[in-house]
């Protein structure tokens, strides 16, 4: 297990969420072992202890995220921070704030909640039965305090709400980082098209996972991808990262005459049912910051549906010619199963405080460079809109 | 109307009954004993070992539903039913579905306790705050949907069946016709207290102490079922019940052939889910309240679950869909456990009927009559193969046949099944979650590393998780910070994950403590030796590695046993 907590700290500082000398990671099997050695590791010992849980995370983020973490958590009143993205709506609730590394308080707050943040700026995220689970915690806290504090800064430009202090310094940094990794990316899906065989589909859909990682468009378990081979429908697997699919892509007939789906993403439904409305053969979905946060910025602050404009807005939203659509997400009432089929065409569309499908006819490198294009236009319409 | 009692969620009384005396008592449990214990499982756990200490020698049968069960939360529906197995000889619990505890907690009580034993067959009838009992005489020998169509309860009925009647250990417990208390024989001992059926019906509705918070809790939690592939997904749970797992299983090389001799059968793409709704046209149906309803009914009966359909087909080497079918029908006619059944067969035709001459049907029907052939097999698979002085026969983990999950296929099915307090069970530290439907996180199927922590702390969970009376499949989506959220609101206390996780463990080393006065210990927490040593087979000494790490998590002795500090850490009685 030593070999699972070096993999994710790798990925804490692949992904760019943490500089490589800052995070710990303690993990409890019969013994609590930790990444290295820190003063702090006594207190968050004791946490794990009275929590009873395998794993921790303990960091600062780093930058853009501490800064913004840091603001949030300073000039925030309540004891809880409470983004209204899809990733917390469904999974965090809200993000307590801690004053310092207090056991007692560390320990009551996160006997409630997965993971929280301190006033420094730094994040703990906890893993009931593994690192893994930590990690995807402390990747969820940094993305949605990101589109929180976008979204608020957005909201302070068209002074519908007041921050005060150096909020335009980080959010002008904010976006200068993004924008340093994203915009020079110019690798492309390079996997043969059409399919000859399944191998050639799996493989495909590797590549294009792989990509939508390294080019910062989403952290790895942000999102999901398919491709439709010979009626069959071939999906990554639920809870996966997009740039380690291999062995986690799931078969399954488009007849639905196997249920192998089971463990396909939670978007399995949507994804069928985009392949038998509109004669596409691959579709890519992620979380890209600024399509997400562009997708929630909305003046109408007294519009009756504030709150629940991810299910209940009316009005017909674009980013230029990109649709902006309502759903939950999974099936039932309310989600985007209902949407995303109806109205992807062209480009692709934007879900509400959630995320990015674009879909195409022609294997992946239609569908990357899309989902690329329209994160960038997302970004510059943001900046044409606050600055 | 709500109760008058000052409790929210919890009624604050439990009924005592006699059945030797046909006399009841109510029991007013203090706070802390809820606090602590919460209900369902936990409550079990607790009376069982306050009546053994009274009174050693008395085999009590427990009715609790789940502390949550009665409100209008989604997946709050279980009543836990628990006694000493007369197959296993474990303390053993199973949650069932249906409308008993509903109409048990709307009725006014947290649970029923029945002791003694009645020279007749009689049947009990609670209603609201009246308890009394009829004569069942004429029940005997009466197939289920019989037995029911003669109630016709107002509310929901408990009762046993054929098997029971006949002394079949592995007989169920049947609820409302379609849910069973199944595994560990408890309808024998229902049966064995000449009680041959249980009415309940309530009037009352669950005080909730913050109805507005209810809803936000349940809205959370929904949105997170919503999200679950395996319960959700248009191949999942809701759309063809568990039977979804048969393909995914097949794929994964975990399920068992041939009793456990292989993992290869050739048929499975025929004998899946998809054919039978095909061939079975089926409509849904399930517990109350419940986004799932897991259960498929057609014409000719209830639709087997992935257990049966697995065990009836690939494990007893059966590829006629028609068998398997009738055979899971005749099952829950007669009310015997389908998982046992089907082992009993499969260890027979290993033992006895190598060129698998026998009809299954028959040999099924005598079983539950005792006659034939079939008498040999109703004491279980263990029993039968220690007759024939082959006990490696029977793959049963503490005499608790195992079901359709090869361990060899994930390893965390092999702790599960060795620490479980039924025996051959996995639904206690539900590896099914992490190391196949990837929930909350998935984990390497084929590796031990962390095994032993995620085992106890799935362990305590699910104990916490069964005392609120919280369906299993509801882990696939939420956890038990969203539980403790909608624990407060419906009782206006102030637990966290934390505190619940707290309990589970509590209860959960309860009983251990059980299991240890009834002479269990880490000799029985072990596998049958198919495992280690055939094909693909598990390394032992990882094996036993990950159990000792086990132990020392769980607070245990390098042999198993409880500890005096650690139950007392955990504010239980140490032995007396």
């Amino acid at each position: 297990m030593a070999g699972v907590k070096e993999k994710y700290l790798q990925k804490l500082i692949s992904q760019r969420l943490c500089n490589s000398t800052d995070p710990l990671v303690g993990f409890l099997d019969a013994d609590l072992q930790w990444n290295r050695e820190s003063d702090k590791t006594e207190i968050l010992s004791q946490v794990v202890n009275s929590l009873g849980v395998s794993a921790i995370i303990y960091s600062i983020p780093r930058e853009p995220y501490k800064s913004m973490i840091k603001y949030l958590a300073s000039y925030e009143e309540k004891d809880f921070l409470k983004p209204e993205d899809t990733e917390t709506r469904t999974f965090l609730h809200d993000i307590p704030i801690a004053q310092n590394l207090n056991v007692g308080e560390l320990t009551q707050k996160l006997k409630k909640r997965k993971g929280l943040v301190l006033k420094d700026g730094s994040v703990i995220a906890q893993g009931a039965i593994g690192v893994e689970q930590a990690f995807v915690t402390f990747s969820s806290i940094c993305f949605s305090l990101f589109v929180k504090f976008m979204c608020d800064f957005y909201y302070h430009r068209k002074n519908l709400m007041k921050m005060e202090g150096e909020v335009e310094e980080i959010a002008k940094k904010a976006i200068k980082c993004y924008e340093d990794h994203l915009l020079p990316f110019d690798k492309m899906p390079q996997s043969p098209y059409p399919f000859e065989k399944e191998d050639d589909a799996i493989a495909a859909i590797i590549e294009a996972g792989s990509l939508t990682v390294e080019s910062g468009l989403v952290d790895s378990f942000f999102g999901n991808i398919s491709c439709l081979f010979e009626n069959t429908i071939y999906i990554s697997q639920t809870g996966s990262s997009l740039d380690e699919l291999e062995g986690y892509i799931d078969p399954c007939p488009i007849d639905n005459s196997k249920t192998n789906a089971i463990t396909a993403s939670s978007e399995f439904s949507t994804h069928r049912a985009i392949y038998l409305k509109k004669k596409f053969n691959a579709i890519l979905h992620g979380h890209p910051k600024f399509s997400v946060i562009y997708s929630m910025l909305c003046d109408k602050i007294n519009c009756p549906n504030r709150g629940k404009c991810h299910i209940s807005c009316s009005d017909r939203r674009f980013m230029k010619d990109v649709p902006i659509v309502t759903g939950e997400v999974g099936r039932g009432k309310n989600t985007l199963l209902q949407t995303v089929p109806e109205y992807i065409s062209g480009r692709g569309v934007i879900v509400f405080g959630h995320g990015v499908f674009t879909a195409g006819g022609s294997g992946f490198y239609e569908i990357f460079r899309n989902l690329l294009e329209i994160e960038k236009e997302a970004l510059w319409a943001y900046k044409d809109l606050v600055f | 109307m709500p109760h008058s009692n000052k409790s929210y969620g919890w009624t604050g009384k439990i009924l005592l009954i006699d059945l030797c005396t046909q006399k009841y008592e109510v029991i007013r449990p203090e706070e802390n004993i809820y606090k602590s214990f919460l209900g369902g499982r936990g409550l079990c756990s607790y009376y069982m070992r306050e009546i053994k200490n009274l009174m050693p020698s008395e085999i009590p049968l427990l009715f609790f539903p789940g502390a949550l069960t009665g409100t209008k939360i989604p997946f709050a529906v279980k009543t836990i039913i628990s006694s000493i197995s007369p197959l296993t000889k474990t303390f053993f619990t199973s949650a069932v579905g249906g409308f008993f505890g509903w109409h048990l907690k709307k009725a006014g009580w947290d649970g029923i306790i029945i002791t003694g034993k009645s020279q007749n067959q009689i049947g009990l009838t609670v209603k609201d705050e009246n308890v009394s009992f009829f004569d069942c005489n004429d029940l005997k020998n009466k197939k289920a949907s019989d037995i029911f169509h003669k109630l016709k309860p107002e509310g929901s009925a408990a009762i046993t069946s054929i098997a029971a009647d006949n002394g079949v250990a592995f007989s169920n417990i049947i609820i409302d016709k379609y849910f069973f208390a199944g595994r560990g024989g408890l309808g024998l001992v229902m049966a064995n207290k000449g009680l041959k059926a249980i009415e309940v019906y309530g009037s009352c509705d669950i005080a909730v102490h913050d109805s507005e918070n209810l809803s936000k809790g349940i809205e959370d939690s929904m949105r997170l079922v919503s999200a679950s592939p395996s319960l959700m997904g248009e191949l999942g749970f809701t759309e063809f019940g568990t039977s979804a797992l048969y393909d995914l299983i097949f794929s994964r090389n975990i399920m068992p052939a041939k009793n456990f001799a292989s993992r290869s059968f050739p048929d499975a793409e025929h004998l899946n889910a998809w054919n039978f709704k095909n061939k079975y046209p089926w409509e849904k149906t399930g517990c109350p309240n419940c986004p799932i309803l897991c259960k498929r009914i057609s014409s000719e009966g209830l639709l087997p679950e992935y257990n049966s359909m697995a065990h009836f087909s690939s494990l007893i080497d059966n590829r006629d869909i028609d068998i398997v079918m009738e055979a899971n029908r005749l099952c829950n006619e007669t009310g015997m456990d389908t998982i046992s059944a089907a082992s009993a067969i499969a260890c027979y035709r290993e033992l006895k009927d190598k060129d698998h001459s026998i009809d299954i049907i028959q040999l099924l029907k005598e079983i539950a009559f005792a006659s034939g052939e079939g008498k040999l097999l109703i004491k279980g698979s263990s029993e039968f193969s220690k007759k024939l002085s082959s006990p490696e026969s029977s793959m049963n983990v503490k005499g608790l046949d195992l079901p359709a999950f090869d361990p060899r296929g994930a390893y965390g099915f092999s702790l599960a099944y060795a620490t479980s307090t039924r025996g051959g069970c996995y639904l206690q530290a539900y590896p099914l979650s992490h190391e196949i439907l990837r929930k909350p996180i998935a984990t390497d199927r084929f590796s031990f590393e962390g095994k032993a922590r995620i085992t106890k702390l799935n362990e305590d969970m699910n104990a916490a998780m069964d005392s609120l009376g919280l369906c299993r499949f509801s882990v696939n989506a939420f956890g038990l910070e969203e539980c403790a959220k909608l624990l407060n609101a419906v009782t206006g206390e102030d637990f966290t994950a934390g505190d619940l996780m707290n309990c589970g463990e509590r209860i959960f080393y309860n009983e251990r403590i059980i299991n240890y006065t009834l002479g269990f210990d880490s000799k029985d927490d072990d596998l049958p030796e198919r495992f280690f040593e055939s094909e693909n087979a598990i390394n032992r000494d990882d094996f036993l590695k990950a159990r000792a790490n086990y132990y020392l998590i769980r607070g245990l002795s390098p042999e198993g046993k409880p500890l005096e500090t650690k139950t007392r850490e955990l504010k239980l009685k140490w032995l007396e």
